[in-house]
């Protein structure tokens, strides 16, 4: 059995899923991330109720399998990989738009295939729109998560190795980050995606390359505070190597900016593929691609309004839940390192 | 100082020089120019037509320096073209690109100056006032708003606007530009509009954080103690002060008005600097591209070092060194 894109999504939502349940379990373990995520659950009970509804959907977007519904009737359909997400809404194409709940094609009136069956009517392909919208979801995250896997620990790498050793390599990640810092982000974004080519992958990667220098300007600067403190002299005079210092007492005191981090940035790196998407180099099946392509439907007339409000409207509770938990998350773990602007 | 203000711009020629290293693996190492020109001139283009397009374009020579080709390399031609300001022409339609520069910088700025002159002011007008009803409804609401404000995509912003203000109030028009500037504010009040929205809830929570963290300084309350009333202490001390690590922030973003505004300007129709750059990305003009990366990063080192000295202008407290 050959590895296809579909069974590398399985393995990713278990993977996740473990790595979750391991997260969980050290949290339960230490007095003060408990403390702090008990906070967090008092102060912002519903971001964190919204967060988990978006978690929910993605993963149940993302566990696929090969084989047909009841419902399907296409020789063709049966032989792709589907979610749960496809399972739920199987076989309810109509030929194009139809507005939400209608029982008529919304061109040339004919009867639908499910009259009354499509609560946010179809899009310009007759997809269910509701469909296209939750499946939006996996790809959100894939993009917030995928990018902060790919820019945080790079800045991580450079941050922590620039801040600890200093001098001559402190001085040349400082020009790099420079270089980086110099060049105009979403002109840089573009000439990347460009020039590596139109693939979610690339999308992502670039969206790591553009913005690692943040944090990894943050997390220089705590480690040089760091390096000065009492413990790591300590651990270096008992002669404690280099490396199990920086991986024991380095890295530890930085995971609060991390999570940090990773909520701040969230947001941006959406708000950045909405508008990567308008350009025609976005992801997929992401929301900024159903506004993009809204964009015309609003000017017809009678307008279509069904496929871009939904989109607007999940990207919108998306990234205010994130930026409430983001606010929320740096007073409960640290009011003072990380400042508004990242 | 004269000593720094060298030290500063040598350092900032470096920068210069790492922006171009990294163009030049990003746009001549990691893509292929028969790829480049198969995308401008089609995919089933035969090869002496490919090859004539390289030549015309410079994708022709080869990519490192070798003993046979040590100036005769891509890698010191894209480093003396760029460094003599000699862009060459567009990939996608053979004009030059230093012609479409100079069309396109105008009415870029007629966009971006009203909209950054009138986005600071307002935001800094509002976050004073925030500032000055801190600890109460008022300030938590102007908060709350401010993260509705920011959990909002440019693109719903543009496309609300345009429908609501052009569409259904028929206030301006949706799009368009005139050269003539009797005329083109008519063009421009809706793009200005709707940017000075779109940027107004992280700004206020911005600024809002810089005069709050003033407010509690010490002088601050001696100036209270001394009988100043509070519209004093707000204008004269608190804004005055506070304008220092505003002012940081805000002439960084003075370089990238000469660059323009992608969305508003592609949206709006206005024939800048953001719509060439549009365009060039539809047509996969990667000479373009290039050149505006580097003109913008080249603007954002020369404001950067002017922010520096202007720092040191302002603040007596820092001395250069």
């Amino acid at each position: 059995m050959t590895l296809e894109g579909h069974h590398v999504s399985n393995l990713v939502v278990v993977a996740l899923l473990a790595i979750a349940v391991w997260v969980w379990r050290l949290v339960r373990q230490n007095e003060v991330w408990r403390g702090a995520f008990r906070q967090l659950g008092r102060r912002r009970p519903v971001a964190v109720a919204v967060l988990g509804l978006y978690v929910a959907v993605g993963l149940l977007d993302s566990v696929s399998w090969i084989g047909s519904s009841r419902a399907e009737t296409d020789a063709v359909a049966a032989h792709k990989p589907k979610s749960i997400i496809d399972r739920m809404f199987s076989g309810r194409t109509e030929k194009s738009y139809s507005k939400p709940f209608d029982r008529v094609e919304f061109y040339d009136k004919s009867p639908l295939h499910h009259p009354g069956g499509h609560p946010l009517g179809t899009d310009i392909l007759g997809r269910d729109v509701l469909q296209v919208t939750l499946k939006g979801a996996r790809v959100a995250l894939l993009i917030g998560g995928l990018t902060s896997l790919i820019a945080i620990p790079l800045a991580l790498l450079f941050g922590v190795t620039a801040g600890y050793f200093g001098r001559r390599l402190d001085d040349i990640v400082f020009f790099v980050m420079s270089t980086f810092a110099s060049m105009p982000g979403m002109l840089l974004l573009i000439a990347l995606i460009i020039a590596l080519g139109r693939s979610t992958l690339s999308v992502c990667l670039a969206l790591g390359i553009t913005s690692w220098v943040g944090f990894c300007r943050i997390s220089r600067g705590e480690t040089l505070k760091l390096r000065e403190m009492d413990y790591v002299q300590a651990a270096r005079a008992m002669g404690v190597s280099e490396v199990r210092i920086i991986f024991r007492h380095v890295l530890p005191n930085l995971m609060h900016l991390v999570i940090i981090t990773f909520a701040l940035m969230f947001s941006g790196l959406v708000l950045s593929e909405a508008v990567l998407s308008w350009l025609g180099i976005g992801v997929d099946g992401s929301w900024g691609q159903m506004i993009a392509q809204a964009k015309d439907e609003l000017s017809r007339e009678p307008m279509i309004w069904w496929n871009i409000a939904p989109a607007g409207i999940t990207l919108f509770v998306l990234l205010l839940a994130v930026n409430f938990l983001g606010d929320a998350l740096r007073d409960v773990l640290d009011p003072r390192t990380v400042r508004e602007k990242l | 100082m004269i000593a720094y203000v060298v030290r500063r711009v040598a350092y900032g020629m470096l920068i210069v020089l790492g922006v171009l290293l990294f163009l030049y693996l990003l746009f001549f190492v990691l893509t292929n120019p028969d790829d480049i020109a198969r995308k401008a001139i089609g995919e089933k283009a035969l090869p002496q037509v490919i090859h004539q397009w390289k030549v015309n374009h410079g994708y022709d020579k080869p990519r490192f320096p070798s003993p046979g080709h040590l100036r005769d390399n891509m890698l010191v031609e894209h480093f003396r073209r760029m460094l003599t300001f000699d862009f060459g022409r567009s990939d996608a339609d053979d004009v030059l690109i230093s012609r479409r520069l100079r069309d396109g910088v105008g009415p870029s700025l007629s966009l971006t100056v009203p909209l950054f002159i009138m986005g600071v002011g307002i935001s800094i007008l509002l976050s004073l006032l925030v500032a000055f009803f801190r600890g109460t409804y008022i300030d938590e609401a102007a908060v709350f708003l401010s993260v509705l404000a920011m959990s909002v995509s440019i693109l719903l912003y543009i496309i609300g606007g345009q429908f609501l203000i052009g569409k259904l109030l028929k206030w301006f028009p949706i799009s368009g530009f005139d050269r003539s500037p009797a005329v083109a504010w008519h063009f421009l009040s809706l793009p200005v509009i709707i940017g000075v929205m779109s940027i107004l809830g992280s700004d206020i929570r911005f600024y809002r954080t810089v005069f709050i963290e003033e407010i509690y300084r010490d002088y601050v309350r001696t100036a209270r103690a001394k009988g100043a009333g509070e519209m004093r202490v707000m204008l004269r001390h608190v804004l005055r002060n506070a304008l220092i690590p505003i002012l940081t922030t805000v002439v960084m973003e003075i370089p990238f008005l000469f660059t323009g505004s992608l969305l508003l300007e592609a949206f709006f129709g206005i024939p800048g600097l953001g719509s060439m750059t549009f365009d060039a990305i539809q047509g996969n003009d990667f000479s373009t591209l290039r050149t505006m990366v580097f003109i913008g990063s080249l603007f954002f080192i020369l404001g950067q070092i002017l922010t520096d000295i202007s720092y040191t202008l302002v603040d007596p407290r820092i001395r250069l060194e």
